[in-house]
C-alpha cells in the first residue's frame, strides 16, 4: 500500500491528516509545514496542517473558498503568522523569519505589478533588494524575460500590457533572484479561459526548463491543479480533507468531499462490501450486484459509495456486468460531448459521451455500465455536507 | 434649395439658463475682484500713477527681511509638514495597530480647528510661563525659563507644522488606502526590506498626493497671519504681518497696498502650482477628489 493510502486511511479513522509524498532528490528547497495553526481571535482558519512539498515538485492546494488554502500559503510566505506549529524551507525554521528573509518567489492573482516601473525594472526589483551587482543584474534581467517570452516587452510599462503578458512579467520577476521556492496564489484567475489555457502550458514548461523549482500552487480550479501538480491537497475548513497524487487522487478519492470537489464524481451509495482479492470487491446497489476497486480496503460488510466518474458510464447494448439502469432527466449537447443525467434509483447521476446522431430523450429508460477497475469504493464520510 | 433651408432655419435664440452666470460674477465682481483693483490702484500711488513706490517699497529692507521671513518660515514649515505628515500617515495605514482608524480621524479634526488654538496651545505648553518650563524651572530650581524656542522663527514654523501637517495627510491616507497590498507583499518576498519598500514602492506612488499636499500647504503658510501675529515672535515679520503693520498701526496704505500686490502675484503663482501638479497627476490619484 502506498504511503499515500496509508495516509488516506489515516484521514479516515478521522486523525489529523499529514501529507507528504515521496521525497525527491534533496535539497533545501522542500517546503514543510508542522501542524501549523492560524487564528484570527476565535476563529481558527487553519487546523493542525502538515503537508510536506518535495524539492522539485509541484503542488497543488485546492479547496472551496474559505477552506484555508490561501492561508497555508501565506504562512510560508510570511504574511501570516502561525498560532502554532512550524514552517520549514529545506532545513531551515521559517516561522518566525521576516518574508524578505524566506527566499521565496511569489506570484499573485492580480500580478502585483510595480506601475511606476518598467518592465525590465520590476524584474530587477528582487535582485536590487539582494544586493546584486550590476552587471549580474544586467546578465539575469534579459534571461529571465526571454525565459517567459517577454524580452521585447522590456522598456514597457505594467500598463501597456495584457494581463496574459503581466503575469508572465510576474513570474520572470518572481524566478529573477533564483528563489528555493515559488508560492502561486491564484495566478491564472484573473485570465480568461483562453488565455489561462495557454499560459497552463507555459507554467507546465517552465517547470520542466526548472525541475529543481518547488512550487506550491493555490487555485480554486481543479483542472489546473490536475494538470500542473505533481501531488494535490484538497482543503476545507482549514484542514486537509485528502492528499495524494494527482492521477491517484482523482481515480481513488479517499472521501467523498475528495472525490466531489476534484471531478465531480458520480457517488452511488452501496451496501455490504465483499472483498473479492486485495485490490477489488463486490457491493449491493438495490438488486444490483457491482463490482469496483477496494482501493481503500474497506471491510467486510460496510456500506459505502461507489465512486463513477462521468466519462467512464457506457451505455448497455445487452445485460452486462456492472450494469444499472435509469431514467433520462436531461441531455445537452456541448459541441464535444453530450451530457446526460439520469435517475438511478432514486439517485441523480451525470455521465458524458461521445456526440450522439440519436440521443436518447428526457423520460427514457436508459442502461449503462462501467469497468470495475476504473471505479473506486469510497468510504462514506460521517462529516460530509 | 440651399437658400430657402437657410431661410427657414430658426433664428438663434437667447438662452436664459445662460443668465445664472451673473450672479456669482457679480458677487466676485464686489466682493474680490472691486477691492482687488482698488488694491493695485491705491499701489501705484494717490496722484498720478507710478511705479515709483514700488521701488521704494520692494527695495527696502523691511520689505525684503519680511519676504525673506515669509519664504523661509513657508518652506521650513512645508518641508516639516511633508515628513511629519508621510511619517505619521505612514504609521497611521501600515503599521497594524488598535484605534488607527480613530487616530485618522482625529487628525482630521484638526483641520477644523482654528489656527489660533494650535497657537494657544503652544503658548500654554512651551510658553515662558507655559508647563514646560514651569515644571523645569520647579523641578531643577531654575530661576529663567530654560525652554525659549517659542517666540522665535521656529516657533512660527513649529505651530504651523502642527496646523498643515494634516493638510498633508488627508491625501496622503487616501492615497494610501489605494496602493495594492500585494505589491508590498510581493516586493517584502522578493528580499525588500521596509525601507526599501517605502523608498521604492510607497513614496513613488504617494508622490502625486505630496505634491498635491505641499503645494497647498505652500499656498497656506505663505498667507498665514494669525499664528505668526499670536506667537508675536521677536524680530519675525511676515508679508501678510508687514501689510497688517503699515496698513493698520502706521495708515500708510500705499505701501500696505504694494506688498498686497507682491503676496497675490505669490499666491496666485503658487495656486498655478497647486493646479498644474493636480492637473498633471490627476485629481483622483493625488486623494484630493
Amino acid at each position: 500500500m502506498s504511503q499515500v493510502t496509508v495516509m488516506e486511511r489515516t484521514l479516515h479513522i478521522a486523525k489529523p491528516f499529514v501529507a507528504s509524498a515521496a521525497p525527491a532528490a534533496s535539497d533545501g528547497s522542500r517546503i514543510g509545514f508542522e501542524n501549523v495553526s492560524v487564528t484570527y481571535g476565535a476563529l481558527t482558519v487553519l487546523h493542525s496542517f502538515t503537508l510536506t512539498v518535495n524539492p522539485g515538485e509541484i503542488v497543488a492546494l485546492i479547496g472551496p473558498s474559505g477552506s484555508g488554502k490561501t492561508t497555508a500559503l501565506r504562512t510560508v510566505a510570511g504574511f501570516v503568522r502561525p498560532s502554532g506549529g512550524r514552517i520549514l524551507i529545506g532545513d531551515r525554521d521559517v516561522t518566525h523569519l521576516a518574508p524578505y528573509d524566506r527566499k521565496i518567489g511569489m506570484v499573485v492573482q492580480n500580478y502585483a505589478l510595480f506601475p511606476h516601473m518598467r518592465v525590465e525594472e520590476n524584474v530587477a526589483f528582487g535582485l536590487r533588494a539582494h544586493g546584486a551587482a550590476e552587471d549580474v543584474i544586467r546578465k539575469r534581467v534579459p534571461e529571465c524575460l526571454a525565459m517567459v517570452g517577454m524580452s521585447t516587452y522590456a522598456k514597457r510599462y505594467p500598463r501597456e500590457l495584457s494581463g496574459g503578458q503581466q503575469q508572465r512579467v510576474a513570474i520572470a520577476r518572481a524566478l529573477a533572484p533564483k528563489p528555493q521556492v515559488l508560492l502561486l496564489d491564484e495566478p491564472l484567475s484573473a485570465l480568461d479561459a483562453q488565455i489561462r489555457r495557454s499560459m497552463l502550458d507555459e507554467l507546465a514548461k517552465l517547470h520542466r526548463d526548472l525541475p529543481n523549482l518547488t512550487v506550491l500552487y493555490v487555485t480554486h480550479d481543479q483542472s489546473e491543479a490536475l494538470t500542473l501538480a505533481n501531488h494535490i491537497g484538497i482543503m476545507r475548513d482549514g484542514k486537509l480533507k485528502a492528499f495524494g497524487g494527482s492521477q491517484s487522487l482523482f481515480r481513488h478519492p479517499p472521501n467523498r468531499f475528495a472525490a466531489e470537489f476534484l471531478g465531480r464524481a458520480n457517488l452511488l451509495p452501496v451496501t455490504d462490501v465483499q472483498p473479492l482479492d486485495e485490490q477489488m470487491a463486490k457491493v449491493r446497489f438495490g438488486n444490483v450486484t457491482l463490482s469496483a476497486r477496494n482501493h481503500h480496503g474497506l471491510a467486510r460488510g460496510s456500506d459505502c459509495l461507489v465512486c463513477v466518474r462521468p466519462h467512464d458510464f457506457r451505455f448497455s447494448r445487452a445485460s452486462e456486468p456492472n450494469s444499472i439502469s435509469g431514467t433520462v432527466l436531461s441531455v445537452q449537447w456541448q459541441g464535444d460531448v453530450h451530457n446526460i443525467t439520469f435517475d438511478a434509483g432514486g439517485e441523480t447521476m451525470r455521465m458524458t459521451s461521445a456526440p450522439m446522431a440519436n440521443p436518447p430523450r428526457i423520460g427514457e429508460t436508459i442502461a449503462v455500465h462501467f469497468d470495475a477497475a476504473e471505479v473506486t469504493l469510497v468510504p462514506e464520510d460521517a462529516s460530509h455536507g | 434649395m440651399a437658400e430657402a433651408a437657410i431661410a427657414a432655419a430658426p433664428a438663434p435664440r437667447l438662452r436664459l439658463d445662460s443668465l445664472w452666470i451673473a450672479p456669482p460674477l457679480l458677487i466676485l465682481a464686489v466682493l474680490f475682484f472691486y477691492p482687488l483693483g482698488l488694491i493695485v490702484r491705491a499701489s501705484f500711488g494717490e496722484d498720478a500713477p507710478s511705479l515709483a513706490t514700488f521701488e521704494q517699497v520692494l527695495m527696502s529692507s523691511r520689505f525684503l527681511d519680511g519676504l525673506y521671513h515669509t519664504i523661509v518660515i513657508a518652506v521650513s514649515a512645508t518641508a516639516g509638514c511633508l515628513v511629519l505628515g508621510f511619517i505619521l500617515s505612514l504609521v497611521i495605514a501600515f503599521v497594524p495597530f488598535p484605534g488607527a482608524k480613530m487616530a485618522g480621524r482625529v487628525i482630521d479634526t484638526v483641520i477644523a480647528l482654528p489656527t489660533f488654538l494650535v497657537t494657544l496651545a503652544f503658548t500654554f505648553i512651551y510658553g515662558s510661563a507655559g508647563l514646560l518650563n514651569e515644571t523645569l524651572m520647579h523641578v531643577f530650581s531654575l530661576d529663567l525659563p530654560p525652554i525659549d524656542f517659542l517666540y522665535s522663527q521656529w516657533g512660527v514654523i513649529l505651530a504651523e507644522m502642527t496646523v498643515y501637517t494634516p493638510f498633508i495627510m488627508r491625501p496622503l491616507l487616501a492615497t494610501f488606502s489605494t496602493i495594492d497590498q500585494a505589491q508590498i507583499e510581493v516586493a517584502s518576498s522578493l528580499g525588500a526590506r521596509p525601507l526599501r519598500i517605502v523608498r521604492q514602492i510607497i513614496l513613488p506612488a504617494s508622490l502625486p498626493a505630496l505634491v498635491a499636499g505641499g503645494s497647498l500647504c505652500l499656498l497656506l503658510t505663505v498667507n498665514e497671519f494669525g499664528i505668526v501675529l499670536f506667537i508675536g515672535a521677536k524680530d519675525v515679520i511676515t508679508l501678510p504681518l508687514l501689510i497688517y503693520s503699515k496698513a493698520i498701526q502706521e495708515f500708510d496704505y500705499t505701501t500696505a497696498c504694494v506688498i498686497a500686490v507682491v503676496n497675490v502675484v505669490l499666491s496666485l503663482g503658487l495656486y498655478s502650482l497647486y493646479r498644474l501638479a493636480i492637473a498633471h497627476f490627476g485629481g483622483r490619484r493625488a486623494g484630493l477628489v
